[in-house]
C-alpha cells in the first residue's frame, strides 16, 4: 500500500513538473501582459474606476458589435464544419493522386496576409469583377466567405488527423448488420469523431471571433466586431487618444465569452470512453458512394483556389501582358519615387522571406514542445473527479491565447515586460514566443484526441513487461503520435508564418518579415510595388505549401508498425 | 520522464542560443568600427513606413559615433498609442512619424521632451501650432487629395470634378471611392478636409456625399487598387495623395490628376522621448532627420515632401506632383478636442 501511495505522489509530482514549463511560458508571455492591460484600463490612475467600463458595456454600439461578432462567428464556424467534414474524409481516408499536395495547399490561406486576400476577394466580387453580379461586395456574406476561406483548413486537418487513425471495424460491422451508409456515419463514425469535431469548431470560432483583418477588409467600414473595436480604441483611431478603459471592457467581454465557450466545448468533447481502437488500414480508392463527399471537397477546393488564382494571375500581369517582372523585383528593395530602383524597403523581399522562415521554425518547435507537454498532462488518466476538473481547466487555459485580443496582448507586452529581470520587449525571442502561443492551441487540439485514444492498458502492459517510462513512451505513444505531430507541426509553421495579430503590435527590432514587407509594398503607390506584393504573396504561399508537404512526408523508421 | 525533460531543455537552450547569436552578429555588423564612443546606442521608434538609404544611415553613424537602432512600431496611430502607453518608460530614445492629426494628443499626454532643433529653410511654417515648448520638429509633409482618372473622363466627354462640393453633384453619382476615417490615415485626412471646408455643417455634406453613392472602403490600397478605374475598377474618382499622379505616367503624360482644392496637409514630426536613456543621442537623430541628405532621400524612400525648401525633387515629382498652394487646414487642438465626436458621428453616418 505504501509503495502504491508513494508511486501516486511521484506520478503527481511528475505531472506537475511537466505542467510547470508551459504554465510558466503562458503566465509570463500571456497572462501577465493581458492582466497588465486590464489593470491599466480598469485602474487608470491607480484607483479602481469601473464607471467607464460599465458605460461602454451599456452602449447600443457595444451591443451591436457583440451581436455581430457572435452571429458571424457562429455561422462561419457551422459552415466551416459542414464543408470541412466531407473534405477531411476525402483528404484523409481516400487515396488519389496528389493527395498530399492538395492537403498542403489547403493551408495556404493561413499564411496569406489578410490585406492581400481581401484585395484578391474584392477583385472577384467588386461590381467591376467577374463575380460582381452577385452583389456581395461589402456585405456580411463576403465577411462570412472570408472567414470560412481562412478557417476551413482547421476543420479538415484536426478532424482528418483523428479520422485517419479511426478503426474501420465498428463501421464495417454496422454495415454488415444492415446499416445504411448514412446510418453508419451518424451512429458510429461521427460519435467517434466528436471530440475532434468539437475541438476544431471551438478553435474556428475563436479564430473567427478575433480575426479583425477579414472583417475590416471585406466588410468595409460598415461592420465592426469586438476585435476591430478593441483595435480602434487601443490605437486611438476612434478618439485620437488611447481608450484603454473601453478596450479593457471589451477585452473582458471577450475573456468571459471565451471561458464560457471553452466550458461548453469541454463538456461536449467529453465522451465516456475516449479510447479509440486504432487501425492502420490504408486509405481506400474512392467509390461511388463517396461522390457527394468528393463533390463538396471539389467545391471547397475551388472556393479556396479562386482568390489564390486571382493573386497568381495578378502577379504575372502588367500593362495587359504576361511578365515575370514582379518576380524579378523580389530581390530588390521595391520601386521608389525616382524610379531608380531602391529605397522603399529596408530589406529585399528574399531576405524578409528568410527572416520569416527562421522565426517560423523557432515558433514551430516551441509550440510543439509546449503542446506535447500540455497534451501529455491533459490526457494522463485522472484518479479522481477533482483531478479531472483541474486537468480540464489546465487544458482550457492554453486555449485562451486564441480568444483574447491580439492588440491587448501586443500592447500588454510593452507595458509589462519592460523592467529587469523581464526586460524582454525588444528581445528577438518575443516574436516566435508570441506566435508559438497562438499556434499552441492548435497543436494541443490535434494531439489531445489522439493521446486520449491510446488505451492506458498498453502502457501498463509495456511497464509490466519491464519497459521504463521512456521506452514505454517510444513504443506505445510515439508510433501513434508521430503522424498527428507532423500535422501539428505543419499547422504551427503555417500559423506562425501568417500570424499578424500580437506580433504586429510588438515593437520589433528591425528584422522585417515577409508579411510586413508585403503590407509595405501594397500600401505604396506604383503598379510595380503592387505587382511585387502579389508576387511576394505567391512565393509565401508556395514556400508554405512546400514546407508543409515535406514535413508531412517525414517518417521515423518503424513508426506506424505496431 | 526526467531524461525527456533534460533532453527537451537542452534542445530548447541550444536552439534558443542559435537564434540569439544570429541576431547579435547582425547587430554588430551594422555598428560602426571606429566612431567616437560618446554617443552610444540610440533607439529610433518610427511607423512602419520609415526607411532611409543604408549609406545615409551609415554616414550618420560614422560622423556622430552613434549606433542607430531602428524599431518600427505599426502605423501612425499605433505608433502614437504605443508612445502614450509607455510614457515615462519609453520604448526608445527618439520617435519619428507622429503626424498633425495625432500630435496634439501626444503633446497633451507628455510623451515628448523639449528640443529646439535648427530648422532648414522653409520648415518654420510646418511647426505644430500650440507646441510652445518646441517638443516636436517637422520632418516631412504630404497632401491627401482627391484624384481623378483623366483618361476615363476624356473618354466619356465629361468634365472631371474640381472641388469637394462637386463630389455631391449627381453628374458624379457612384464615381467616388474613399478609405474610411477610422481605418485609414488618409481616410481621416479626407474627413478633416471636409470638416475644414464645411465647418459644423460637415455631416450634411457627408449625407449628400453618401446619397450620391460614394463608396467607403477599409484602406487606401483597397480604394486605389480595387475600385479606382486606373487599376481596373469602376470608380474614376479616388482619395489618394498629391504625389500619386507621378506614378501613372506613360509616354511623358500622367493619366491621373490630383484636385488641388481638395487637399488636407499631413505633417510628420520627430521628437525626443521623455525619459529617454540617451537624450543626447536622440537630439542628434532629430538633427540628422533635418539634414540635407535625409531631406533629399525622403521623396524616394517614403513618398513624402521634405520640409527643406532647398532640396531638389525627383524629376517625375517636379513635373507631375503638383502641390496645393492653399491646403485645407484644421487646427491640431481642435482635432484633439473633437476627434471623438467627429468620428462617432461619421461612423453613424457611414454605417447607417
Amino acid at each position: 500500500m505504501t509503495g502504491g501511495g508513494s508511486a501516486g505522489t511521484g506520478r503527481l509530482l511528475g505531472l506537475l513538473g511537466l505542467a510547470a514549463v508551459p504554465t510558466a511560458v503562458l503566465g509570463l508571455f500571456f497572462l501577465l501582459p493581458v492582466a497588465g492591460m486590464l489593470e491599466r484600463g480598469l485602474w487608470p490612475e491607480g484607483s479602481f474606476e469601473p464607471g467607464a467600463v460599465l458605460e461602454v458595456l451599456g452602449t447600443d454600439r457595444t451591443r451591436r458589435v457583440v451581436w455581430f461578432t457572435v452571429w458571424t462567428s457562429s455561422v462561419a464556424t457551422a459552415a466551416s464544419v459542414l464543408l470541412g467534414l466531407p473534405a477531411a474524409y476525402v483528404l484523409h481516408r481516400l487515396r488519389f493522386p496528389l493527395r498530399g499536395a492538395v492537403r498542403a495547399a489547403l493551408l495556404v490561406p493561413f499564411v496569406l496576409p489578410t490585406v492581400v486576400v481581401g484585395i484578391a476577394v474584392r477583385e472577384l466580387v467588386a461590381d467591376s469583377g467577374p463575380l460582381g453580379f452577385l452583389g456581395l461586395d461589402g456585405t456580411p456574406v463576403a465577411i462570412l466567405i472570408g472567414l470560412v476561406f481562412f478557417n476551413v483548413a482547421v476543420v479538415i486537418r484536426t478532424v482528418g488527423a483523428a479520422w485517419e487513425g479511426l478503426d474501420r471495424r465498428p463501421a464495417e460491422a454496422a454495415a454488415a448488420l444492415g446499416a445504411a451508409p448514412w446510418q453508419v456515419l451518424v451512429t458510429v463514425t461521427l460519435p467517434a469523431l466528436r471530440p475532434a469535431i468539437v475541438s476544431a469548431a471551438s478553435v474556428v470560432f475563436l479564430f473567427c471571433a478575433t480575426g479583425f483583418g477579414v472583417v475590416l477588409t471585406l466588410g468595409g467600414v460598415r461592420y465592426a466586431s469586438v476585435e476591430t473595436e478593441i483595435y480602434l480604441l487601443t490605437t486611438g483611431a476612434i478618439t485620437g487618444s488611447v481608450e484603454l478603459g473601453a478596450a479593457a471592457a471589451l477585452s473582458i467581454v471577450q475573456l468571459v465569452a471565451v471561458v464560457a465557450l471553452l466550458g461548453v466545448a469541454a463538456r461536449l468533447r467529453a465522451v465516456p470512453d475516449p479510447t479509440v481502437r486504432r487501425s492502420v488500414a490504408a486509405p481506400t480508392r474512392p467509390r461511388r458512394r463517396d461522390l457527394p463527399a468528393l463533390f463538396v471537397t471539389g467545391g471547397v477546393l475551388a472556393a479556396v483556389a479562386l482568390p489564390i488564382a486571382t493573386l497568381v494571375v495578378g502577379s504575372l500581369r502588367r500593362d495587359g501582358a504576361w511578365t515575370l517582372v514582379h518576380y524579378r523585383a523580389l530581390t530588390g528593395v521595391g520601386a521608389d519615387a525616382g524610379g531608380n530602383g531602391g529605397g522603399l524597403l529596408r530589406a529585399p523581399v528574399t531576405e524578409a522571406l528568410g527572416n520569416s522562415l527562421r522565426i517560423a521554425v523557432d515558433a514551430t518547435w516551441m509550440s510543439l514542445l509546449l503542446g506535447l507537454l500540455v497534451a501529455v498532462v491533459v490526457t494522463s488518466r485522472s484518479r479522481s473527479a477533482a483531478e479531472r476538473r483541474v486537468r480540464s481547466a489546465f487544458d482550457g487555459l492554453f486555449m485562451l491565447p486564441l480568444g483574447v485580443s491580439a492588440v491587448t496582448l501586443g500592447f500588454g507586452f510593452l507595458i509589462t515586460l519592460d523592467e529587469p529581470p523581464l526586460d524582454l520587449r525588444s528581445s528577438p525571442l518575443l516574436v516566435p514566443v508570441a506566435q508559438a502561443l497562438v499556434a499552441l492551441p492548435l497543436v494541443v487540439r490535434v494531439l489531445v484526441p489522439v493521446l486520449q485514444g491510446i488505451d492506458d492498458r498498453q502502457r501498463q502492459a509495456a511497464a509490466s513487461l519491464g519497459a521504463g517510462p521512456l521506452r514505454s513512451l517510444l513504443t506505445v505513444d510515439v508510433p501513434v503520435l508521430w503522424r498527428p505531430l507532423l500535422v501539428a507541426a505543419g499547422f504551427a509553421f503555417a500559423v506562425s508564418l501568417g500570424e499578424f495579430g500580437a506580433t504586429s503590435f510588438i515593437v520589433r527590432a528591425d528584422v522585417p518579415t515577409l508579411p510586413v514587407v508585403i503590407y509595405r509594398l501594397i500600401g505604396s503607390p506604383g503598379q510595380l510595388n503592387y505587382g511585387t506584393a502579389l508576387a511576394a504573396s505567391v512565393v509565401l504561399a508556395a514556400v508554405t505549401a512546400l514546407v508543409v508537404l515535406l514535413v508531412e512526408r517525414l517518417r521515423v523508421p518503424g513508426a506506424g508498425t505496431f | 520522464m526526467k531524461r525527456i525533460l533534460a533532453a527537451t531543455a537542452a534542445v530548447a537552450l541550444t536552439t534558443g542560443c542559435s537564434v540569439m547569436t544570429g541576431d547579435e552578429q547582425s547587430a554588430s555588423d551594422s555598428a560602426p568600427g571606429g566612431g567616437n564612443a560618446e554617443c552610444g546606442e540610440v533607439v529610433l521608434v518610427t511607423h512602419d513606413s520609415f526607411t532611409l538609404p543604408k549609406k545615409v544611415v551609415r554616414a550618420f553613424e560614422r560622423d556622430s559615433g552613434c549606433t542607430l537602432v531602428h524599431s518600427p512600431a505599426g502605423d501612425g496611430g499605433e505608433l502614437t498609442s504605443k508612445l502614450t502607453v509607455t510614457k515615462g518608460d519609453p520604448i526608445g530614445d527618439v520617435a519619428f512619424g507622429v503626424d498633425n492629426t495625432f500630435a496634439a494628443a501626444a503633446l497633451e499626454a507628455g510623451v515628448f521632451a523639449p528640443y529646439e532643433a535648427d530648422l532648414p529653410e522653409g520648415a518654420e511654417r510646418y511647426l505644430l501650432p500650440g507646441d510652445d515648448d518646441r517638443v516636436l520638429t517637422p520632418v516631412d509633409n504630404a497632401g491627401v487629395c482627391v484624384n481623378v482618372d483623366t483618361a476615363w473622363f476624356a473618354g466619356r466627354d465629361l468634365e472631371p470634378p474640381t472641388s469637394l462640393d462637386d463630389l455631391t453633384d449627381p453628374a458624379y453619382e457612384g464615381l467616388f471611392v474613399t478609405p474610411g476615417a477610422t481605418t485609414s490615415t488618409p481616410g481621416m485626412a479626407f474627413l478633416l478636409a471636409t470638416i475644414g471646408e464645411h465647418g459644423e455643417d460637415w455631416p450634411d455634406y457627408w449625407e449628400d456625399l453618401l446619397a450620391n453613392d460614394a463608396k467607403v472602403v477599409k484602406g487606401w490600397e483597397d480604394a486605389y487598387y480595387v475600385d479606382f478605374t486606373y487599376s481596373g475598377g469602376d470608380r474614376p474618382i479616388v482619395l489618394s495623395y498629391d504625389t500619386s499622379p507621378a506614378y501613372t505616367v506613360e509616354g511623358g503624360e500622367s493619366s491621373t490628376a490630383a484636385l488641388l482644392d481638395t487637399c488636407f496637409q499631413q505633417v510628420e514630426y520627430a521628437g525626443v522621448l521623455e525619459g529617454a536613456a540617451n537624450p543626447a543621442g536622440a537630439e542628434r537623430v532629430v538633427d540628422f532627420l533635418l539634414s540635407p541628405e535625409v531631406q533629399a532621400a525622403l521623396p524616394t524612400s517614403m513618398y513624402v515632401f521634405p520640409v527643406d525648401d532647398t532640396v531638389e525633387l525627383p524629376a517625375d515629382w517636379a513635373r507631375f506632383a503638383a502641390r496645393p498652394e492653399d491646403p485645407i487646414e484644421v487646427a491640431p487642438e481642435e482635432i484633439a478636442d473633437n476627434r471623438r465626436d467627429w468620428l462617432s458621428r461619421w461612423t453613424d453616418l457611414t454605417s447607417g
